[in-house]
């Protein structure tokens, strides 16, 4: 057995095989690989005797869910109303055209994932970028450029993955 | 049964079985209520997501979704109120809020029905018009095509891709207004689990799912409908032709109709474009200097006549024969052995039947006495353990396949499959015995080993039903487990608890199909199977049987009206002398007393000189016979090769005439499905040009040849039929309407026969048959140390005379390829893809090679299809000795990389 059999075995034994405790499973699931591998899935949904489509249509109902992986870092820009009125949009633009990266995506290089979302409840330094957990105030464009800019990039081993 | 419940609808009174939805009661009344996500005649649960079919039900507040809602003794509901009218005013406006208003172009205009209720509530806009959806129509692959703006999510498609075609390739991906019908995502259509039946578009209500071949081609009002069966495998679905302009433009399936109930595969809904090919013959063609040129069918009827003519008088009836074929019609079949037996006055009249089920027909016909499938196809789901042996169904009888893995899907059938190769159904069975090529009867034979040691026989079946035991009980004695793991490569524990499942099954079905009968023990093969299903008692009631799965649209039929070497229609045989003399009263001729030529003994009579002539209808010797480049020196030996067909087959391109035929679309008559059942072929189309249907031409020829031979119309054709053929004496057209009728139907008051043997075997007794195993008659060596299996894949049809032809089945799949398990492509230095020469003692081919692990280490398998590299240059002529089946399950053959292209 492959140490990814072995995962699935150990994952789907925690919930008795239960077919009824997917979304759980699928939890477990991320929170060893930090996203939901297409293999894995395929695992899981053969050694559940569910049908993979089904395995998909809710990885991506849940916003929860991740079939890509994470990147290094996490990117989170506030285009809540103020914000937004602030400048938040051509922030927005910028880092999606610098780093060629969408809104719930993650860059290319898996430097960052970057989500924008609604109102992260600091009115008062708006515009906001998050940045692993810390908050950076009064954004502009430039500003922002510089701090991710500068983020670190580890060179780090592929994501273990067998081939099938 | 507890009694009706008897409720009242829109003022009106109704009485329904307890447990029926208000839903259907209303339909008893004929109100039919508004709905979308819910399609009554698919008898899925339903999902009552769409809201549209809500009804009012006095003294419980809410309306209710009467689709899902059962009734109540007493209950009174009201299906149309002001309120309900609102109701269901505003579900439409919210679903047309985002949905394009282009019903001017759509394709779906007429028969959509989100267009219907808005018509019928008198939605001209939504109040809650916002943005459309933007994305663009998806096409993945060359027939379906998704339009995402036009899907309202109900989820049918969804429904029927999970619980009726059972493939579970689609389903609802993301969430509020993103969410789409979707394969997983990054998958291709090709590499999902989407076999492309198409059942989708059917039941979407919308256009959001649509055939890319049908566009611009017409609109539901302009379609002139006609309902007829599908020319491919023997299932027999029906089809509904939608024509506009003299052309097919599409095919639909229509949900609950024939034998498949409306679910269509991909070779029948997408694969009929061949009818109207550019390259359909259409006058007749006489070989003149080398050349086949154009000539009158007088000139190529009057050539054929007086060449035959004289061919007969100098070397006798005998140096003549007949290929029939399983793709004509019933009546055309009689007619043709009619024509053989009458006008020429020869047995030598066969068909491909002869490649295919032989060994089924001889066998059964011994072991019970009737050679076909004892049950019916929608009793598969009435199994509690079904074993398919050799018969890769899923792909060569899609909708059998299907109904198999529902059976399995809805937790009451336990499947158990004997295959070479891991096959589609392989991931549904619960036991999957990987046994080696031509092992089967020491399979059986230990599976029968276990069930008597098990005592798991059925003892008063033995002692009421048959005939034989204690000659099998010795037989099998020898065959443990262990002794038939060594034969097979099957683990002695798979086979032990594969023949626990099947004896302990209160109903066993057995299925098999070419990978049993494709032997030299073909015939031994089907006997093994017959003493399983009687040892166990498993035959003579619903859903248990054996059941041999016909491979063309009317294979069955053609041997049952005679168009073999050995029986007069109905399996009445040519050396009896009562039936000799009946059929020649009937036919007002003398017939020969001695039993005609098979297939491959013609071909070899014809290589040595005693055939001088060869008529064949609608038949391609040249790809689908063994060993063709002996196939082609016999053909090219003739003095006269006649071949009647609709395309220029790669046999026809070798004859001195050549006729031109009608296709399936364009004459009427009956084929018999593989479940016995007769059904109505209807004519849609005019054939193009000269062509004429295949019955037509050989009255031609016959009167030409001095027998009068004349017919108004095939029902005449089928009347004559009932009145010589006991199993078909009840059948007639005007009985033919709706449904079929399945043999055996002896007399006009008859309903027909849905399963064999009840109570009693057609012969009496059941008869056992002791059985050794002998091995395949070429094993791998040295020199050629591969096992070449060859078989057919789900988008294309034996020779591919018409699937190569159809767009769509030749975009999925363009070129052959042959299987290799990886580790023996590793070793050869084979890649995926690569073009490797195959070879065998008989011939050569080239071809890419698919490195899989759908074939066993050693085994290689190989479609027949395709004529740039025929599987059939590479296999071997041994035969069956009493079915005169070849050997084409199994030859060796050495494979290796293509040597570099010489320059």
């Amino acid at each position: 057995m492959t140490v990814q059999e072995k995962l699935i075995e150990t994952i789907v034994s925690r919930y008795d095989g239960e077919v009824g405790m997917l979304i759980p499973m699928m939890q477990d699931l991320q929170a060893e690989s930090g996203y939901l591998p297409v293999d894995q899935l395929r695992r899981l949904a053969a050694r559940l005797d569910t049908p993979v489509s089904r395995l998909y249509a809710v990885a991506t109902f849940y916003a929860s869910f991740r079939l890509a992986p994470k990147g290094q870092h996490e990117v989170t820009l506030c285009v809540g109303t103020v914000c937004y009125l602030k400048g938040a949009g051509r922030i927005s633009e910028r880092i999606q055209e610098e780093f060629q990266v969408e809104a719930g995506g993650t860059t290319p290089d898996g430097l960052f994932t970057f989500q924008a979302v609604n109102c992260v409840g600091a009115c008062a330094l708006a515009p906001v970028m998050i940045v692993d957990g810390q908050y950076h105030d009064k954004v502009t464009p430039d500003s922002a450029m510089e701090v991710l800019r500068g983020l670190p990039l580890e060179q780090r081993q592929e994501q273990q993955e067998t081939k099938t | 049964m507890a009694d009706d419940v008897t409720l009242t609808i829109d003022d009106r009174e109704v009485s329904v079985p307890p447990g029926t939805t208000i839903f259907n009661a209303a339909r008893r009344l004929g109100i039919d209520i508004p709905h979308l996500c819910y399609d009554p005649a698919l008898g899925l649960a339903p999902t009552s997501s769409c809201r549209l079919c809500l009804v009012e039900v006095e003294g419980s507040g809410n309306p209710v979704p009467s689709c899902s809602h059962p009734v109540a003794p007493g209950m009174i509901v009201q299906t149309n109120t002001p309120h309900l009218r609102e109701t269901r005013r505003l579900i439409i406006e919210l679903l047309l809020s985002d949905h394009p208003h282009d019903c001017l172009t759509c394709e779906k205009a007429g028969a959509c029905d989100l267009q219907k209720y808005a018509y019928a509530c008198g939605v001209k806009e939504s109040r809650f018009a916002s943005e459309q959806v933007a994305v663009a129509p998806v096409q993945d692959g060359p027939a379906i095509v998704y339009d995402r703006s036009k899907c309202i999510l109900c989820g049918r498609c969804v429904q029927v891709c999970h619980e009726v075609q059972a493939s579970r390739a689609i389903d609802f991906l993301g969430r509020g207004f993103d969410t789409c019908i979707s394969l997983p995502p990054g998958q291709t259509r090709d590499e999902s689990a989407c076999a492309e039946c198409g059942n989708c578009i059917d039941v979407c209500p919308t256009g959001a799912l649509t055939y890319a071949g049908a566009e611009g081609g017409g609109r539901a009002w302009e379609f002139e409908q006609v309902r007829t069966i599908c020319p491919y495998c023997g299932c027999g679905c029906t089809l509904v032709l939608n024509i506009h302009d003299g052309r097919i433009v599409h095919i639909t399936g229509e949900p609950g109709l024939g034998v498949s109930k409306g679910l269509l595969c991909v070779k029948g809904r997408f694969g009929t474009d061949f009818v109207g090919h550019e390259q359909r013959l259409t006058e007749p063609l006489i070989r003149t200097g080398g050349e086949l040129v154009p000539a009158t069918w007088d000139e190529a009827l009057g050539l054929v006549a007086e060449r035959l003519t004289r061919i007969r008088d100098t070397h006798g009836p005998d140096s003549i024969a007949g290929l029939s074929s399983a793709k004509t019609t019933n009546e055309e079949n009689y007619l043709m052995q009619k024509f053989m037996r009458a006008v020429v006055g020869t047995n030598n009249v066969d068909h491909c039947a002869r490649l295919c089920h032989a060994s089924t027909v001889v066998g059964l016909a011994r072991a019970f006495g009737s050679g076909a499938m004892t049950n019916s196809m929608d009793e598969f789901e009435l199994a509690d353990a079904i074993f398919v042996i050799g018969s890769n169904t899923t792909e060569c009888h899609p909708i059998i396949g299907a109904a198999i893995k529902r059976a399995v899907l809805s937790g009451k059938t336990t499947l158990i499959v004997a295959d070479p190769r891991a096959i589609e159904l392989t991931e549904f069975a619960a036991v999957h015995m990987q046994q080696k090529g031509g092992t089967d009867v020491a399979l059986a034979n230990a599976m029968m080993h276990v069930i008597l040691a098990e005592g798991l026989q059925d003892n008063s079946f033995l002692a009421e039903r048959t005939e034989g035991f204690e000659d099998l009980a010795r037989a099998v004695e020898p065959y443990t487990p262990e002794m038939a793991a060594k034969i097979t490569g099957v683990p002695a524990a798979l086979i032990a608890e594969s023949a626990c499942i099947y004896a302990k099954a209160e109903a066993a079905s057995i299925i098999f199909s070419m990978g049993i009968t494709q032997h030299t023990t073909g015939t031994d093969n089907v006997l093994s199977l017959a003493n399983l299903a009687m040892l166990t008692g498993n035959i003579g009631r619903p859903g248990t049987g054996v059941n041999p799965l016909r491979g063309q649209n009317n294979v069955q039929g053609a041997c049952d009206l005679g168009a073999l070497p050995n029986v007069y229609p109905g399996y009445q045989k040519v050396d009896d002398e009562a039936s000799r003399q009946k059929f020649q009263k009937a036919w007002g001729a003398k017939l020969s007393p001695n039993v005609g030529l098979t297939v491959v003994e013609m071909i070899d009579a014809a290589a040595d000189g005693r055939l001088k002539a060869l008529y064949v209808v609608g038949e391609n010797p040249m790809l689908s016979d063994p060993d063709l480049n002996h196939v082609e020196e016999a053909l090219k030996n003739l003095d006269l090769l006649v071949v009647q067909d609709i395309f220029l087959s790669e046999t026809a391109q070798l004859a001195d005439v050549v006729l031109p035929a009608a296709s399936f679309a364009e004459k009427d008559g009956t084929f018999t499905n593989t479940e016995r059942r007769v059904q109505r072929v209807r004519k849609a189309l005019d054939a193009p040009g000269q062509a004429l249907p295949d019955w037509q031409i050989l009255c031609d020829l016959a009167s030409r040849m001095g027998y009068e031979m004349h017919y108004d119309h095939p029902s005449a054709i089928q009347d004559e039929i009932a009145s010589v053929t006991p199993s078909y004496g009840g059948i007639t057209y005007d009985r033919l309407q709706e449904g079929g009728l399945q043999w055996p139907c002896p007399d006009r008051e008859h309903p027909g026969t849905p399963y064999l043997h009840k109570g009693k075997f057609a012969r009496g007794l059941g008869k056992f048959h002791a059985v050794e195993f002998i091995p395949p008659r070429e094993p791998p060596d040295d020199e050629y140390p591969f096992v070449l299996s060859t078989g057919r894949v789900l988008q294309h049809f034996h020779t591919g005379t018409m699937s190569r032809r159809s767009d769509v089945l030749d975009t999925l799949v363009s070129v052959g390829t042959i299987e290799i398990h990886p580790d023996d492509a590793a070793r050869l230095g084979i890649a995926d893809s690569e073009t490797v020469r195959v070879a065998s003692r008989r011939g050569q081919i080239e071809l890419p090679a698919r490195v899989t692990e759908r074939v066993a280490p050693g085994t290689l398998f190989l479609a027949f299809h395709y004529r740039e590299a025929p599987a059939n240059r590479l296999t071997i002529a041994a035969l069956d000795p009493i079915a005169k089946i070849p050997e084409l399950k199994v030859c060796a053959v050495r494979i290796e990389p293509r040597p570099a292209a010489k320059s």
